[in-house]
């Protein structure tokens, strides 16, 4: 329990040797942007960040209904690690959209639909950590943070229709569209590789973290049952 | 079924009134807060007026939410101080009663609160409120329903927490962004004198939002308030 096993160390290795070709591929491989220049390489990294953050959302929402229902602190576990992580991508995100808004944009920061949305929700996800934080009982806890997480999926639903009303300034998902994509074979496979790397990433720190959780989970117990005894 | 829910909301919500009307610890300092938040607007904003009329439909919604916050935070923190929150769980039937009861109490003071902002803030900021009086309390009440559906559920769940006054804004401000927005883009467009035409979609997003959160909250409610 205390070394990670051989199947982590693998999954680990495989998400650092991807993101490191990912980003090779993607900032030295591939020719500059025919507008933006070199500026444009930073969506190898804003993207699958970004990806991967709405990813780790949907795994905390996942696993907090399966704890609300099964009462298994393993569902607990990965909730909580998989909301970290997903702080940490939003961040990731947010920044590099920030560095790549002020050379395309002329600002670091604007009100756009997307980049509001990303921000909602990770003052969200912020709130949600927090609310951990603040639970003096752990089961307590878990069961708030589940249903935080709960509530959490249509508020990001709805707040996505209010945002774009608002007002809308970020370019249109190059990806997800229909009649496919509308970006260069060039550009795209590179892309997709970088998003698949960071899913790797992902799973990597998810189940690190999880293991990470478990451990905590035996420690507090441990403490509990010597607690009792002496 | 239905009618033994009602009739235990109804209990519910009467027990907080009753507890409001010989404590008058809520709404006295609700009312008072939401004048308060009104006149401090004015100083730091600046005397101008049409800067003032411009942000003035986002002033009413922050002076509506703020005083709403106040109000949901005593809900629960009130019967934690009074050790009332062991009776609240012993009391028979769903908790969802609960939810409801609570629910209501909340809407009914805020309300209250903005019964008294609104015509304060038609005076304060020399708008006319008299003439689309209809459709603005329409936006105002679908808007304080919203908001206190999911503002409820977090007042049960943060009463419990250490720092439970921080937590409660900070958990309640980016989930109902849409209630904010909608709120504010509809009274922009009553005040303008556009009515409700215009901002139908804000319109259906509020309802869509009070539904869903009606139907949501007290779903999970009952794992709030398990001990």
């Amino acid at each position: 329990m205390a070394r990670p096993p051989l199947a982590a160390k693998l999954l680990g290795s495989a998400a650092l040797l991807m993101v490191a070709a990912g980003l090779f591929w993607g900032l030295r491989l591939v020719p500059p942007d025919a507008f933006q220049g070199d500026v444009q390489r930073i969506m190898y990294l804003h993207v699958p960040s970004v990806s991967a953050a709405y990813l780790a959302v949907l795994v905390t929402f996942c696993t907090s209904v399966l704890y609300l229902w099964k009462r298994d602190l393993r569902f607990d576990a990965v909730a909580v690690s998989s909301a970290e992580i997903a702080v940490v991508f939003f961040g990731i995100t947010l920044a590099t959209g920030a560095i790549w808004g002020k050379p395309t944009w002329g600002v670091w920061w604007t009100w756009d639909a997307r980049l509001t949305l990303t921000a909602i929700v990770f003052t969200m996800y912020v709130g949600y950590l927090m609310l951990r934080a603040f639970a003096e009982d752990p089961r307590a806890g878990a069961r708030y943070g589940a249903v935080l997480a709960i509530l959490g999926l249509p508020a990001i639903i709805l707040n996505h229709f209010a945002v774009q009303w608002w007002r809308t300034l970020h370019q249109p998902s190059s990806l997800l569209r229909a009649g496919g994509p509308s970006v260069a074979p060039v550009i795209l496979w590179p892309l997709v590789f970088n998003i698949v790397a960071m899913v790797v990433l992902y799973s990597y720190l998810l189940v690190e973290r999880a293991r990470l959780e478990r451990i905590r989970h035996r420690a507090a117990d441990a403490r509990l049952k010597r607690g009792r005894r002496g | 079924m239905i009618a033994e829910l009602l009739r235990r909301t109804w209990a519910m919500t009467w027990k907080d009134v009753t507890v409001e009307l010989r404590a008058r610890e809520r709404v006295n300092a609700m009312l008072f807060f939401a004048a308060l938040v009104l006149f401090i607007f004015n100083f730091a904003l600046g005397p101008d007026r049409e800067t003032l009329r411009e942000v003035a439909p986002g002033l009413l919604w922050l002076a509506f939410l703020f005083t709403g916050m106040l109000g949901l935070a005593r809900s629960f923190q009130a019967e934690r101080e009074n050790e009332c929150f062991e009776e609240l769980l012993l009391t028979p039937g769903d908790r969802e009663s609960i939810y409801y009861g609570k629910l209501a109490g909340t809407v009914l003071f805020m309300v209250m609160a903005e019964a008294l902002i609104l015509p304060l803030f038609g005076l304060l900021y020399n708008l006319d409120i008299w003439g689309h009086l209809p459709s603005l309390a329409l936006v105002a009440f679908l808007g304080t329903l919203g908001f206190s559906a999911v503002g409820t559920l977090l007042a049960a769940m943060t009463a419990h927490l250490r720092a439970r006054e921080v937590m409660l804004p900070l958990l309640l401000l980016p989930l109902t962004v849409p209630v904010l927005l909608g709120s504010v883009r509809a009274t922009q467009a009553i005040l303008a004198g556009e009515g409700l035409a215009g901002v139908s979609h804000w319109l259906k997003l509020l309802i869509g939002f009070d539904a869903i959160f009606l139907v949501v909250s007290p779903l999970v409610f009952e794992f709030v308030l398990e001990e």
